[in-house]
């Protein structure tokens, strides 16, 4: 079999053997002991020829149901966003692609300027003063702030209300095992975070305060009516949000956010399954010192040209080891990029279009279903997702819908018992009136 | 901006261009005003820049030429693995059945998908010698974390809650460390021989009934194999520890022999490094942890298991650490890894490793004239070297790194591992071709000698890229982490 990545030939090897001194490769290997020797063939598939592959995997692709060959209005996390045909052109740049963390700044120019520009614009966005490179995504994002609050303020309590990501909630006790973290949740009312059963969990041990915005269920959370019971506690307010909604909404950095987080994923990022996606972590330059990840600084050359470094690293796992912030390593800084570009794309003003886009689509769908019998549930402002009431199992409806050539919303009652008949219905601007005409009836007609 | 400097996108924006085309609203507006309390109504637009389409690609071209990756040149940075990454699995990964499926979509209309992922489990199962695998893991460092949390878990299992420590060498990547730390457990380190391997004795001395876990890159860091695994496999597990394998050198070894077999309780791999998903100028990666069947319901929930043919999540594992990433991993990547994998077969993977250790050892052999080779066994698919000679002659690592630069190569890793001195580690990997091996050995000769004859010449590099060294010193003292329209 012929293998085209391997490049050596029988010549070459000899050559080589010769100048090492060895008769053959399996000298090389003398170090492993015999007992732990492997003298099998692994049992894997055999080597496969590009062609025949490549008509496999497709083939393979072709077994699912995509957000192409089908209408969807499913997000609760990940989302069917516009993405202009520039972002893969330029993260298919191999020089981008095929390089590693930026550590010879001048070789390295392009990928950190990338990133420094990338972190501007999420202080942007965010309103907040520094922002990183970028973490996992946001859940995981959401789990090292709570780690961060808690060794900030010396404090083992972190209050999540029970209306950020079902998953981000996961993620976030599963981290808080390593340092002891009590995880105190918060119920809703009406969809929304209950401000007092909040502030009545509040003392003396709180590290940290989170909530999404806008959160799991659409709403938009009241940060201003927080931001007036945090400001005079130690605690610290975290915020996890939908960027894109920041085009529209006022940041939390105006409600008094100390660290805000979220996924990129709404900019340039196709849903792939669920990742990789783009997390991003900004907060207030008091804590600059204490961020997780990678930071790029701007500075100068000695010929005095400005240019871009790796900076802060004295908070990072290869130098300061298990005194570091955080173990992360290496980040996603590729689609960091999509998202740079994507933004970059939309700028000033298409950003705020494309999440007024999604807010009115979302409310023309609820108005169409409310039209059919189906009621949306929870009064509050929205971006663009809504709960609605479909009074039987959404399983069940979901399946009839995919006949019809839709993916429906997600269903509620896996980690709601509250809502055991409601599906929470996402609405982006790539839905057109026809779309939402026609999922609106066939929601109706099933929903009889 | 000064006019030597190259622009931001910021300084390309002018009020009223724009890049995008979104879609139509196509209905009669709703009064978002009405509903909405002003006080959540952004009242200053976002300074995102406003450029044309053509204003963007220029820009993001000119600063791809500004960067290098392995497509551009040789790139040795060792512990990294920088070897080629095909072209045909970014292609795969583009499909749209792969690369637009939503992660709440019913199993069923994911299948694809979903057998994808259990053939890759199943496979890395086969190549690390491990009972089951997780593909949730984001990257190798949180694979760390997810690992140690299951050795966690299993201690506590048994009742045994004073297994406070982690073991890690002198050698160990910063991530080991740094793991053990978020896992919740102190870190102690272990001090190597003067062969570069674990000193067996003070193996002894650290390891205890505190012991929860010793976590091994092997090869190491140095590029050699620990001898003295299953003496060490020994020591620890007879202590009542676990034994956790750092995947990130995975590159010398894959079908010679098994983290598995070797005695290893939990292994991540880097999908990026040793499988091909690419580097992505810092990520997206992905590090999927195997397990021994004993630790097996630990595993992050939920689990991809198959049933008759089909195959769909599991989410009662009541022992579980619980979830560490949302939703199944980075999907792409893996796909990419499993591109790969299907690509090379055994007999493939193994003539990696096999060209990953000749290249290695041929280059070690050819530089350890003119550089100091502190460890003269064969090594695996990496070698460290170090710079004391050329430090003698007032020359550093840094500066034969950055003199490097002026050659078109990316330097080899610097200054790590910490228990060489002015270290210089280099991974060519498998896919380079003896002719790129022999022109890095010349140059690098060529700076040693230059060192003698000329150490300023050195001193003083990079002549040839587009900025000179940075000032370092400024940008961690007083921080620019973002760009100001007024500055």
């Amino acid at each position: 079999m012929e293998f085209r990545y391997l490049p050596m030939t029988d010549e070459d090897k000899q050559e080589m053997l010769r100048t090492i001194g060895v008769e053959s490769t399996e000298a090389l290997f003398s170090d492993v002991p015999e007992k732990v020797r492997f003298h099998g063939e692994l049992n894997i598939k055999k080597p496969t020829n590009e062609p025949a592959l490549l008509k496999e995997l497709a083939d393979l692709s072709r077994q699912n149901v995509s957000l192409k060959s089908h209408v969807s209005f499913l997000g609760a996390g990940v989302y069917d966003h516009y993405i202009p045909s520039i972002v893969d052109h330029v993260i298919s740049r191999s020089e981008f692609y095929t390089a590693y963390t930026p550590y010879q700044p001048e070789i390295s120019q392009g990928e950190l300027q990338a990133i420094f520009e990338f972190q501007t614009m999420i202080c942007e966005l965010t309103g907040m003063d520094v922002a990183n490179s970028s973490m996992y995504d946001g859940p995981t994002a959401l789990a090292e702030a709570a780690n961060l609050s808690a060794s900030q303020t010396k404090r083992k309590k972190i209050i999540v209300a029970d209306t950020v990501h079902p998953e981000s909630r996961q993620v976030i006790a599963s981290y808080a095992k390593g340092p002891g973290l009590e995880i105190v949740e918060i119920g809703h009312k009406e969809g929304m975070v209950d401000v007092e059963a909040l502030q009545a969990e509040i003392d003396d041990n709180t590290a940290g305060v989170i909530v999404q915005y806008p959160n799991f269920l659409g709403q938009i959370e009241p940060l201003a009516e927080l931001q007036q019971l945090l400001e005079k506690e130690k605690a610290m307010f975290i915020v996890s949000s939908n960027p894109l909604a920041l085009g529209y909404l006022t940041p939390p950095a105006a409600f008094g956010a100390d660290i805000v987080v979220g996924d990129t994923q709404v900019f340039g990022i196709p849903t792939q399954f669920g990742g990789p996606h783009c997390g991003y972590f900004a907060t207030t330059k008091k804590l600059m010192r204490k961020v997780p990840g990678r930071l790029v600084g701007q500075t100068t050359d000695e010929d005095g040209r400005r240019g871009f470094v790796l900076t802060l690293q004295a908070r990072e796992q290869h130098i300061r080891r298990d005194k570091a912030t955080s173990n992360i390593c290496s980040n996603q800084a590729l689609n960091a990029l999509a998202s740079s570009v994507a933004m970059s794309s939309l700028g000033k003003q298409g950003i705020k279009k494309m999440a007024w886009l999604n807010m009115q689509k979302a409310r023309y769908l609820r108005q169409r279903l409310k039209e059919q019998g189906v009621e949306s549930v929870l009064r509050g402002p929205f971006f663009n997702e809504l709960v609605v009431d479909i009074k039987m199992p959404v399983a069940e409806m979901n399946e009839r819908l995919l006949n019809k050539g839709f993916i429906g919303g997600y269903d509620l009652a896996k980690t709601y018992p509250e809502f055991a008949t409601h599906m929470l219905v996402a609405v982006t601007e790539n839905r057109s009136k026809d779309e939402i005409d026609a999922f609106a009836k066939e929601m109706g007609d099933i929903h009889g | 901006m000064d006019k030597q400097d190259f622009p931001l996108i910021f300084e390309h924006s002018k009020l009223g261009r724009t890049s995008y085309s979104l879609p139509e609203l196509e209905i009669e507006g709703f009064n978002l005003k009405e509903e909405i309390d002003p006080v959540y109504i952004r009242e200053e637009a976002p300074e995102l820049p406003e450029v044309s389409e053509l204003q963007i690609i220029r820009h993001y071209t000119a600063l791809s030429k500004r960067n290098h990756g392995v497509d551009s040149g040789f790139y040795p940075l060792g512990s990294c693995t920088m070897k080629y990454n095909p072209k045909m699995n970014e292609d795969v990964a583009r499909l749209e059945g792969f690369s637009h499926i939503h992660p709440y979509q019913d199993t069923k209309t994911v299948q694809g998908a979903l057998k994808m992922m259990y053939d890759l489990q199943t496979s890395l199962a086969a190549i690390t010698g491990m009972h089951e695998v997780t593909l949730q893991p984001a990257a190798g460092a949180q694979g760390e974390w997810t690992g140690l949390m299951m050795i966690r878990a299993y201690h506590e299992a048994n009742g045994d809650w004073n297994r406070t420590k982690v073991i890690v060498p002198d050698s160990a990547h910063g991530t080991n460390p740094a793991s053990a730390t978020v896992a919740g457990f102190e870190a102690v380190t272990v001090k190597s021989n003067e062969r570069g391997t674990v000193d067996l004795q003070d193996l002894k001395r650290v390891v205890g009934e505190d012991t929860a876990a010793l976590m091994l890159t092997n090869p190491n860091t140095l590029g050699l194999f620990e001898e003295n695994i299953v003496e060490m496999a020994e020591i620890v597990h007879q202590a009542g520890g676990k034994l956790y394998y750092d995947g990130a050198n995975l590159n010398a070894i894959m079908g010679y022999a098994r983290p598995g077999d070797m005695g290893f309780d939990v292994v991540h791999l880097n999908l990026h490094k040793t499988f091909t998903g690419p580097h992505g100028g810092g990520g997206p990666g992905s590090g999927p942890v195997g397990v021994s069947e004993e630790l097996a319901r630990f595993l992050p929930k939920p689990i991809l298991t198959e049933s008759n043919g089909e195959y769909y999540f599991d989410e009662d594992r009541p022992d579980s650490i619980g979830r560490v990433k949302p939703y199944f991993g980075n999907f792409g990547i893996n796909l990419r890894a499993y591109t790969y994998i299907r690509t090379m077969g055994a007999e493939g993977l193994k003539k990696v490793s096999e060209f990953a250790v000749l290249n290695a050892n041929y280059m070690m052999r050819r530089l350890q004239e003119e550089y100091e080779l502190p460890y003269t066994q064969h090594c695996k698919h990496e070698f460290v070297l170090s710079g004391k000679r050329q430090k003698k002659l007032g020359v550093r690592t840094l500066d034969i790194a950055k003199r490097l630069l002026d050659f078109g190569y990316h330097p080899p890793t610097i200054y790590f591992p910490l228990n060489v001195e002015e270290a210089l580690m280099v991974e060519p990997t498998e896919t380079e071709s003896k002719e790129t091996l022999d022109g890095f050995i010349d140059t690098m000769i060529q700076i040693s000698n230059e060192a003698k004859e000329n150490p300023e010449l050195v001193q003083e590099a990079p002549y040839h890229t587009v900025v000179k060294r940075m000032d370092e010193t400024t940008a961690a003292r007083k921080p620019i982490l973002r760009y100001n329209r007024e500055s």
